[in-house]
């Protein structure tokens, strides 16, 4: 059994973070240039870190499986990202903010890292703007702010619909600075495949280059993963088609525990599926909700209608009616629960049945359209885009999509996993929206975690390593992992099946929809631990990768993280079914409170749950860390 | 998974650069691409023609994409000769099958440009655009070292102004638009933004000039104001920029040349 020590400081919850820099140990500045640290990723977690701790004076050598560092999927993040700044002067504080996440994860996170989280947003914030990003401000020149779901004061900043185009922008800058002083070394069209473990320290990488195919070992003092989410194992989602689980689900089976992967987050407010063949969810940011309204027809009978024959009196704006405090901005979860049971209640617009207004005629009456089109002119053009419809003229129509995954690699308060050595940031660990990510605190907790906290904490695990120490790539365990996945590619190439890699990632997808989705329940989690098996055996057999290993292989890259989602799947699907209680993003049927909304049993439930790997075809140990809330009381979430 | 809007469904005859590796030659091939319905977008159109291809055994049409939502600025067609094809304002990832019309013969083809050297099939090498911004295209400030973000107010029409050219995705159809491979409008947009912001001042000189210098050396053409790519830039940048720039480049070069610089070599304790 792993230990899962969290080493949160003791003290006062205000006073963790800064009585933990004073008292971590150092690296001094003449020895930083003898740690070569390994950083995969570059969002805004990756990008930010590499290039803070290069400026730091370590060495870094960066990996990215695109073509340039700003491809990144932190790019599409549209809405904004949160700081307790208060410049609204409406009541905002460190502690709000750190209370509002941790009450919008339905008391699933760690208090102290939400805290610290909460503490350095206001650092993110001028980093920012020192960086030359263009946030929106208003005309004397001061930052503007808008509000998002599960809070009642304005904090959230923006640069129109594409902020997170600007922070990585920013975070990509900073790359591209000390890429250029030579201070990080950037390896591009690089695929990490597998993590190597020296004497139960993370020591290094496995990496496939995506054009020549060529495989090579890369040895380092630490390696930090910061790869993103797993949304992907649902096929369809809003996340980048190349979005992968693939580090992740290397390093647990090398050691890592995995956290929490039934969290999932589905969006309330995207565009809905229009067929078969459709590669992708699009995203309709949150922010919308300030302004628009949802509903859906009262009377069933009227699902058909143009939304514009509908009378103001048959309509049900189900978030004002169900939330009047929060309205239309409850959390996402929330919301896209509502959204499920009007359309469950033969509701749902359109010939699917699977969609709800979202509509911004009193908006256009009150800013008219002009003053609409200044704060979400790009999102109407996308949606006009991707349905051929103009939502200053109809209202728009949207579904929940799955849009993030809070789960992932488990971490301590040093952002360091069970194995040492190993780092995880950003999404790709599970750190701090407990089972559900308020929106614009993704943003947040990515550059936090890579210009604020790695920085120091990664020096107190170095500190311990004497300088030089790092195994030589040729040390066996290199050469054993590599022979390993040459081995994996060659038998896809081998294969002899007829299908695409798609097809089994898009049945995956679906079975994953259906019963691992937004409500879940007991049978239809075992029916999917049934499916998937046999969904993994039919794609070991029956898949089909053409051409060969040592060029451009798109449908090669395809098949190792398909091969890693359906593992990935299984393990989503085993964590929800021992979670027999509903929480934020994780939603129970058997567990819900007679007016629908989530039952937490916290006497029972009150951890996080960290899966250990035992080998192929063993069942995993589901490995505990409880949840001890010294400072905050976990109560029933409570948006009406 | 009901299909919406089902108008009927048509076809399409892809004529598609095909091409092994970067010493390769390369060649038009022709698929039949059928049953296509009007809400599908190209790239999904593609990863059809590409299972069809699978199932017969044959490599599938190597292509780049990524976020599917016109921002990553990873796909890069050129469909019938437009670089991201029909429409104004989009990616190629944002084309959708409904501008096309039954019986259609459709080309597509890697954006061309001596710095952008194909790959393989459809996917070319901008690291170039990369390298560019390495030289420049940054504002430096270590984090942990930032003022408070309200101490240096920005008025709305800079900050504003900045955003527009902020909003590059770096796709590089800019660069296929133009007759010289010109990729001014890229360099343009980053110069500008940083420029516009007083954060920027500090480096501005020093910026506009690495960047052109590179730009330069990689290979790209010059400007001679045809404005091709702003009309193929799917963010629209205006290359009102490009004139920003090259005013920016001259009181640079001018300062360079008169500005007495410091030798470096006397101060310290």
């Amino acid at each position: 059994m792993a230990t899962l020590d969290s080493k949160i400081p003791s003290g006062p919850l205000a006073d963790k973070w800064r009585k933990h820099k004073t008292e971590i140990k150092l690296v001094n500045p003449s020895n930083k240039r003898k740690y070569e640290v390994i950083v995969v990723g570059a969002g805004l977690a990756g990008a930010s870190a590499a290039s803070t701790l290069a400026d730091l004076g370590y060495k870094v050598k960066n990996f990215v499986f695109h073509d340039s560092p700003r491809r990144a999927h932190s790019i599409a993040a549209q809405g904004g990202i949160n700081a307790a700044k208060n410049y609204q002067n409406d009541g905002d504080s460190v502690h709000r903010l750190f209370y509002d996440t941790l009450k919008g994860g339905d008391y699933r996170a760690r208090e102290a890292n939400v805290h610290r989280l909460a503490e350095v947003s206001v650092n993110i914030i001028d980093q920012c703007a020192a960086l030359g990003v263009p946030f929106a401000r208003e005309y004397g020149g001061l930052l503007a702010n808008r509000s998002f779901g599960g809070a009642q004061v304005s904090r959230t900043f923006y640069a129109r619909g594409q902020t997170g185009q600007q922070l990585l922008l920013g975070a990509y800058s900073s790359l591209s600075r000390t890429v250029g002083a030579g201070l990080v070394d950037l390896h591009t069209h690089s695929e990490m495949l597998d993590l190597v473990v020296v004497n139960g320290h993370a020591k290094g990488i496995i990496v496939r280059n995506l054009i020549t195919g060529e495989i090579s070992r890369h040895s380092a003092d630490a390696v930090i993963l910061a790869t993103g989410g797993y949304g992907n194992v649902y096929n369809l989602s809003t996340y980048a088609r190349g979005s992968n689980a693939t580090a992740i689900m290397r390093a647990y089976r090398r050691g890592a525990c995995l956290a929490n992967p039934c969290y999932t987050q589905i969006h309330p407010t995207c565009i809905p599926v229009s067929g078969d063949y459709q590669s992708k969810l699009t995203l309709m940011s949150e922010s919308l909700r300030n302004d628009g309204r949802v509903w859906a027809p009262k009377n069933p009978a009227d699902r058909l209608k143009a939304p514009g024959e509908i009378a103001e009196q048959d309509r049900d704006y189900f978030l004002e009616r169900l939330y009047p405090s929060f309205g239309n901005l409850c959390p996402r979860d929330v919301a896209s629960r509502a959204a499920k049971r009007a359309c469950d209640e033969g509701r749902g617009a359109g010939e699917s049945g699977l969609g709800v207004y979202l509509d911004f005629a009193d908006a256009i009456k009150r800013l008219g359209e002009n003053g609409v089109r200044e704060r979400y002119g790009n999102l109407f053009d996308i949606y006009h885009e991707i349905t051929a419809e103009s939502a200053y003229q109809t209202p728009m129509r949207i579904y929940p999509a799955v849009h993030y995954t809070m789960g992932g690699l488990w971490v301590d308060y040093n952002l360091m996993s069970n194995i040492p050595g190993l780092f995880v940031l950003g999404e790709a660990n599970f750190s701090d929206h407990g089972s559900n990510r308020l929106g614009a605190s993704a943003l947040m907790q990515g550059l936090a975690d890579g210009y604020f906290v790695i920085p120091y904490t990664i020096g107190d695990y170095l500190a311990g390593q004497k300088p030089g120490s790092r195994p030589s790539a040729d040390a066996a365990e290199f050469k054993t992992a590599e022979d390993e996945i040459r081995g994996v590619t060659t038998r896809f190439l081998a294969s002899k099946g007829k299908e695409p890699v798609s097809h089994f990632h898009k049945r995956l997808g679906k079975l994953m929809w259906e019963y691992c989705g937004m409500a879940r329940t007991k049978q239809g989690l075992e029916t999917a631990l049934q499916k998937i098996p046999a969904l993994r055996e039919e794609f070991q057999t029956n898949v089909k990768v053409p051409g060969s290993g040592d060029t451009l292989n798109q449908s090669l890259e395809q098949a190792g993280r398909v091969a890693d989602f359906i593992d990935l799947g299984e393990l989503l699907a085993r964590d929800a079914l021992a979670r027999e209680e509903s929480c934020g993003g994780h939603f129970r049927e058997e567990h819900q409170h007679p007016d629908g909304e989530c039952k937490r049993d916290d006497d029972q439930f009150s951890h996080v749950a960290a899966w250990e790997y035992q080998g192929e075809g063993r069942a995993p140990v589901r490995n505990v860390e409880a949840l001890n809330y010294e400072f905050v009381k976990m109560s029933v979430r409570n948006y009406k | 998974m009901v299909a919406e809007h089902s108008s009927k469904n048509f076809g399409i005859t892809l004529r598609v650069w095909r091409q092994a590796g970067p010493t390769q030659p390369g060649r038009f091939v022709d698929y039949q691409s059928q049953d296509l319905n009007p809400n599908m977008s190209f790239l999904e159109m593609l990863d059809v023609v590409n299972d069809e291809l699978t199932r017969k055994g044959e490599e599938p049409i190597a292509f780049a994409h990524d976020c599917r939502e016109g921002i990553c600025g990873t796909c890069a067609c050129t469909i019938n000769g437009k670089p991201h094809g029909p429409g104004k304002g989009v990616a190629t990832c944002q084309v959708y099958m409904r501008a096309f019309r039954d019986g259609d013969v459709v080309t597509v083809e890697p954006f061309r440009a001596a710095a952008f050297p194909v790959i393989k099939d459809l996917v070319i090498d901008r690291s170039a655009f990369d390298r560019i911004q390495q030289a420049g295209g940054f504002i430096t400030a270590r984090a942990g070292s930032a003022p408070e973000a309200n101490a240096l107010p920005v008025p709305k029409p800079d900050a504003d102004l900045a955003m527009d050219a902020a909003v590059c995705i770096g796709c590089g159809a800019c660069v296929a638009a133009c007759k010289n491979a010109s990729a001014m409008l890229f360099v343009a947009a980053k110069v500008s933004h940083l420029g516009l912001m007083p954060q920027g001042q500090a480096e501005r000189d020093r910026r506009v000039l690495a960047m052109v210098g590179v730009m330069d050396a990689e290979g790209f053409g010059n400007c001679t104001n045809q404005y091709e790519c702003s009309a193929a830039c799917p963010k629209l940048i205006s290359h009102d920029f490009i004139a920003r720039m090259n005013r920016d480049y001259f009181t640079a070069s001018l300062r360079a040349a008169v500005k007495p610089a410091s030798s470096g070599a006397s101060g310290g304790a």
